[in-house]
Order: C-alpha cells, then sequence, then structure tokens
C-alpha cells in the first residue's frame, strides 16, 4: 500500500460506509418499501398509465432505479476516492 | 421454407458463431483460464454478465411464473435484480481488490484457513451444481421441442458445445461466447415482445405498453377484469403472505450477491473503478430482459385467454356457450405444443368445447354461474405423468408465445436460439467456477501445492471436462428436484457465501472460526428446512403442511433466515475464540480502498 502520508483510512472508511448506507437505505426504499410493505396504499394512491403505482414500483420502477442507483454510486465513489487520493492512475 | 428448417439453421449459425469465438479467444495462461487475463472492459463484462445471470429460468420460464403469478411474479423481478445493487456496494470492488482467482481464495485467505476455503468449496459445487443441472436440462427440452430430437441427442450437442469453448478457452472464450450469447437471447426475447405489444396496446415498447391502453381501457384493468371474471385472483394483487414476499426477494437479492459464478465475473475488469460500474452495466443489460418479462407474461396470458374465450376480447358473456371455443378448432400452436405436455385439453363436460376458469374459486357466484352454464371443471392444463393437470405450464408462456400472437416464423426460430443461449452461457459460467474450484482451490490451494502453471491449467480442462460430463448426466437424469433447485441454490448461496465474504470485508475482527460455524449454521440450517418442507418432492415421502412454516416464511425464502442465524453464530463464536490476527486485519485494511489493485493475481 503506498498510500500517500495525507491519506487518513478512518475518514476514507467513514466516508464510504456513509454512501454504502444512503445507497441501501434508497435500494430498500424502491424495492421492499414501495414494492412490498407499502404497495397497498400506493396501489390506491395514483397510477402511472395503467399501473397501479406500487405495482408498477414491484415489476418496473424497482428495476430502473437499481440500474440508477449503481451508477450514481459508482460515480460518488470515484470522487470520494480521488479526494482522498486512493485512486487508481 | 417449414418452421423446423428454418430452427435449424438459426440455431445452427448461433452455433457457428461461438465455435468462431472459442477458437479465436482460446486461453494460455491460468489468469486467462481463471479471469479471462484480467483485462476485460467493463461494458463487455457487464454483457457477459448479463448472459451468465440469465439463465434458461430467466428466459423460458420467468415470464410465464410471472403470467400465473401476477403481482406475486415481483418477487422475481426485483430478487434478481436487486442483488446487483448488493454487489456494486458490498462484494464486487473490494473482492477485486483483494485481486484473487476465486471465491474461496478469498475466504481462505481471509480467514487464514484452509478449513474454512474447503467449507466455501462444498458450498460452491453444491449450489453451482444443482444450478447446472437446470441448465443442461433447458437446453435438452429446447432441442426436443423444437427441433424434434430426443432429449439426449440435445444433451449431447449441447454438451459438446459447452465442453468446447469453456474447456478451450476458459474464462476467455466463456466471457467473449456469452457476449454474442447475450446479443442472440435478447433479440430473441425482445422482437417477439415488441410485436406483441404492438398487437395489444399499439405501443412499440412492451414496458409503456403494459401501462397502456387497450381500446378504451387501460390493458392491466382489462387484464384484472378478464381473470377475475374467470374466478383467478386478480392480476396487479398477489396471493403470497406479505412476509414471504419480503424473506423470498431478501434471498433472491442476497443469493444472487453470493453466486460464485456471478462473482468471478468481477474479477475479470482491469480496475476496482471498473468492477463498481461492470455492476451498473451488467444490470443495464439485465433490466432490459427482466423489465420485458412482465409485459411479455401479462399479455401472453391475456392472449392465451382470448384464444379459449372469444368473450374476452369482444366484452361478452363469458358464460355463453358459444363464447368457448371449440376444441376441434383450437388453434394449430395449441395441438403442436400438447404433443409435449405443456398444454392439454380434457373435455370434462363433454360439450366439444374448452372451458378455462379456476375451478377453486373462491368466489361462489362466480362457481354458481359456472355452474349454470354447464362447466364441469377447468378444462384446459398440462399433462404430468400421463394425468390432466389443471394448470397450464409456466414455459409455454415464453415458448409458444409467438405462435401464439401468430408471429412469423423466424420469430419462433429465434426462440429456440435465445432459450439454447441463455442456457449455455450459464452452463459455461457455473462450470468454470466448478472446475477452478476443483483445480485452483483443492489442488493448488491445498492438495497438490507445487504443481506447476502449466499442470494446473491442464487440472482445470480436465477439472471442466468432468463437470460437463456429470451436468450432462444431472440433465437427462435429473433428481426429482431440478423444479426445486432454484430455491437451493438461491438459499444456500444467501446463507452461507454471502453473509461470510460480507463479515471478512465489512468486520476486521470476525475471525477463522466464527466464519466457519457460520457458514456452516447457515448451510447446513437452510438446507435442512428446505429438504423438510420438499421432501414430498425429493424423498418420496409425505408432504408437510405449509401451515407448519417457520414465521410463514416458504422454503423459497427461508435463506433470509439462514443468514440471520450465520451473522449471530459468527458474532457469538467470535467473541468466544481467539482473535483474528493483526496480519488479517491489515489485509482487510488493504482491501478497502483502491490504489494499487494491479490485475488479479495468483500469488
Amino acid at each position: 500500500m503506498s498510500s500517500p502520508q495525507s491519506f487518513d483510512p478512518k475518514a476514507y472508511w467513514s466516508a464510504t460506509l456513509k454512501l454504502l448506507a444512503t445507497t441501501m437505505i434508497i435500494w430498500f426504499i424502491v424495492s421492499f418499501g414501495a414494492g412490498i410493505l407499502f404497495r397497498d396504499t400506493l396501489d390506491g394512491m395514483m397510477h402511472i398509465g395503467g399501473y397501479p403505482l406500487g405495482f408498477w414500483f414491484a415489476q418496473q420502477g424497482s428495476i430502473f432505479i437499481f440500474v440508477g442507483l449503481i451508477f450514481w454510486y459508482a460515480k460518488r465513489m470515484d470522487k470520494i476516492d480521488r479526494e482522498h487520493d486512493v485512486h487508481e492512475d | 421454407m417449414d418452421l423446423k428448417t428454418l430452427t435449424i439453421i438459426v440455431v445452427g449459425l448461433s452455433f457457428a458463431l461461438y465455435i468462431g469465438i472459442a477458437i479465436w479467444a482460446r486461453a494460455g495462461t491460468t489468469k486467462e483460464f481463471y479471469v479471462a487475463g484480467g483485462g476485460v472492459h467493463p461494458i463487455v463484462n457487464g454483457m457477459a454478465t448479463g448472459a451468465d445471470w440469465m439463465s434458461a429460468a430467466s428466459f423460458i420460464s420467468m415470464a410465464g411464473l410471472i403470467a400465473f403469478l401476477g403481482y406475486g411474479g415481483s418477487v422475481y423481478l426485483m430478487g434478481w435484480t436487486g442483488g446487483y445493487v448488493l454487489l456494486a456496494v458490498l462484494l464486487a470492488p473490494y473482492l477485486r481488490k483483494f485481486g484473487k482467482f476465486t471465491v474461496p481464495e478469498f475466504i481462505g485467505d481471509r480467514y487464514y484457513s484452509q478449513t474454512a476455503r474447503i467449507v466455501a468449496v462444498i458450498c460452491l459445487i453444491f449450489i453451482s451444481f444443482t444450478y447446472v443441472a437446470g441448465q443442461m436440462r433447458g437446453v435438452g427440452i429446447v432441442f426436443s421441442r423444437f427441433l424434434e430430437v430426443e432429449i439426449t441427442t440435445g444433451l449431447i450437442i449441447g454438451m459438446g458445445l459447452v465442453f468446447f469453448y469453456a474447456v478451450l478457452g476458459g474464462m476467455k472464450g466463456i466471457t467473449y461466447t456469452q457476449v454474442a450469447q447475450y446479443c442472440v437471447l435478447i433479440f430473441a426475447y425482445t422482437i417477439p415482445a415488441v410485436f406483441i405489444s404492438l398487437q395489444i396496446s399499439g405501443n412499440v415498447v412492451p414496458q409503456l405498453g403494459l401501462g397502456g391502453q387497450m381500446g378504451d381501457m387501460y390493458f392491466l384493468d382489462k387484464l384484472n377484469k378478464t381473470v377475475t371474471d374467470l374466478g383467478f385472483s386478480a392480476y396487479t394483487t398477489g396471493s403470497k403472505s406479505m412476509i414471504d414476499v419480503f424473506c423470498i426477494t431478501l434471498a433472491l437479492m442476497a443469493g444472487t450477491a453470493g453466486l460464485p459464478h456471478v462473482i468471478v465475473r468481477f474479477f475479470t475488469v482491469p480496475k476496482v473503478h471498473d468492477a463498481r460500474l461492470s455492476a451498473g452495466w451488467a444490470l443495464v443489460f439485465i433490466a432490459i430482459l427482466y423489465t420485458t418479462a412482465p409485459a411479455v407474461g401479462a399479455m401472453a396470458r391475456y392472449n392465451l385467454h382470448a384464444t379459449v374465450n372469444s368473450s374476452v376480447a369482444s366484452g361478452g358473456d363469458m358464460f355463453a356457450p358459444e363464447a368457448s371455443i371449440q376444441g376441434e378448432s383450437r388453434p394449430d400452436w395449441m395441438k403442436r405444443w400438447e404433443k409435449t405436455g405443456l398444454i392439454m385439453w380434457e373435455d370434462k363436460n363433454g360439450d366439444g368445447r374448452i372451458q378455462y376458469y379456476n375451478e377453486k374459486s373462491k368466489n361462489a357466484d362466480f362457481l354458481a354461474k359456472a355452474e349454470a352454464a354447464g362447466w364441469k371443471g377447468n378444462e384446459l392444463g398440462s399433462k404430468k405423468a400421463d394425468k390432466f393437470v389443471g394448470t397450464v405450464d409456466n414455459d409455454i408462456m415464453v415458448l409458444a408465445n409467438p405462435e401464439i400472437a401468430g408471429l412469423p416464423d423466424w420469430v419462433i426460430a429465434l426462440i429456440a436460439a435465445g432459450g439454447i443461449a441463455a442456457a449455455l452461457s450459464t452452463a459455461a459460467g457455473l462450470l468454470l467456477v466448478i472446475s477452478s474450484a476443483i483445480s485452483h482451490d483443492l489442488m493448488k490451494g491445498v492438495f497438490a501445492k507445487n504443481i506447476s502453471e502449466k499442470t494446473e491449467l491442464m487440472a482445470g480442462r480436465v477439472a471442466a471436462a468432468f463437470a460437463v460430463a456429470i451436468a450432462g448426466y444431472l440433465g437427462y437424469n435429473p433428481p426429482g428436484f431440478v423444479a426445486q433447485v432454484v430455491a437451493f441454490a438461491f438459499g444456500l448461496a444467501c446463507a452461507s457465501l454471502f453473509p461470510t465474504i460480507v463479515l471478512g470485508i465489512f468486520s476486521k475482527t470476525m475471525n477463522r472460526a466464527g466464519a466457519i460455524y457460520g457458514m456452516l449454521t447457515g448451510l447446513i440450517f437452510t438446507l435442512t428446512y428446505i429438504v423438510y418442507f420438499k421432501r414430498d418432492v425429493l424423498l418420496g415421502m409425505e408432504k408437510v403442511p405449509d401451515s407448519q412454516w417457520l414465521f410463514g416464511i416458504s422454503p423459497e425464502g427461508i435463506g433470509v433466515i439462514g443468514m440471520l442465524l450465520n451473522f449471530i453464530v459468527a458474532f457469538i463464536v467470535m467473541k468466544m475464540t481467539a482473535p483474528c490476527p493483526d496480519h488479517i486485519q491489515h489485509l482487510v485494511e488493504g482491501i478497502r480502498y483502491p490504489r494499487g489493485s494491479g490485475t488479479a493475481q495468483s500469488h
């Protein structure tokens, strides 16, 4: 490990864990939350075209959001890596 | 040109493509054999991961499952995609930084224990073999149904092909053939979906078509009305309990993230940064199929009802005698697929017409009307062991879909090529992790440490060849549980490998004993629970009633409890045993930041 003097492993790891927690919360809300636990409520609340909202989250929306979420996470991690000077070349 | 010739040509062309790629991408070193040289572009790897991941079950069975489960099918949609979020944030980048060839190797090094490595190999082999048997079976079924050859012939051709590129090319050959297979399978899946969406709701995009309008009402409302009018439960609500839906979804997610053949794909990219991105790309390619599947399922379900009962489309009286189709004039596709037993008509009331409805409906009003109309039970189902079973086989929803919708023959031929591509790509990925577990983890790692790279490469090839043979045998002579393998593989991965790897990365203090006991607890608990509640299919014993399920969780979802037990046992044992040595804590520290990743190393 050729980490520079300024590298603070604790700060880097806590920034990483914070982003991880945010990502996992969104992951949980769009699938288990909107698609399962609160599906009935959402279904009754509104429709997207012909889709009841909760059903849409369960069969379409959660998947689209997962895709966006991973790219967003990857981008934010790149930023954290650079800020703490641990990025690859 | 007739359908059979056309199918042979399309499937043959796809095979020629795979063989060409295999010859071009031969592996010369163990590094190429295990991780494709470590220089695969993240988008290419994402595409290969998509094909690796989407199995015969995703391609052939999933849309049908959704068609008949409606909302309940969401567990597969969310479960088999959400796992990639877990992979991207919890596993892939860190395992890539660790920079070795196999999953058991990580577990062995992280937990400084050959025993842990061997336990991981056992979990891996168990998971991968149950999974691969299903794939080979899928190859055989597609062959026999579309090309009208014996299942055995189909199996042998499939085995020969996988043998050729997995054994010759290793991970390198597999990666590039998987890219080609992804293109074939996604093309084969989306083309019919686009046509059907156009027919039903006039929308080119199936994802929009499913939420679109059909005539003057929304398609999903129309479908809900149709199925409830026929006594089934509404499409957009489900019949599974919430806790079960929750647990199955979570078990499939964590199981996905813990499947060794998926994890190793992330060892092939050059950098940690690429591993994260690659998980995103993999999910893009997977999402194309997974968001199309609900449309295929729902529309195929509608088409099936509309074919059998003309009042479905016209909005007339479903119970009118002339609404039900006459058995004699049932469409050709139905007659053709009756040969396979996937669909079967039994004229229970002897009126020469087909009545397809839910005879076990809880709606007394509906049952009274059905009886008044002279319906004497559901007449459309499938054939199992030469007997009529009142449910149409799931697989027909994809396999016969183009025919149900009246699409041209070349689309049908494409489905055959796509189904084979999906099964072969997954089988190859699984066979590779089995062979590397044997040649790299057991031989090079434990029993014959001094073998040269050349010998190890040869051992890998021999192991792959043996694995192909065993997989072929399991596909030909499947133990009764092939249909249940999904529950096994995911539940076991969720309860054994996933928690142990996560602890290895996120806990610096987790020690050898904790990991081993945790893994064994998760594995044994989950295995026992599944076998106990599936003993009717597995052991031919009397079925245990579902009412005895622990907390109402089905065997498909029990991996979640196995995972919790794994975590709990691991922490308790850790507190009671010798702490994790300093140099391992440094190793864990090292995999947490990306710099200095290099490419995957054998030592």
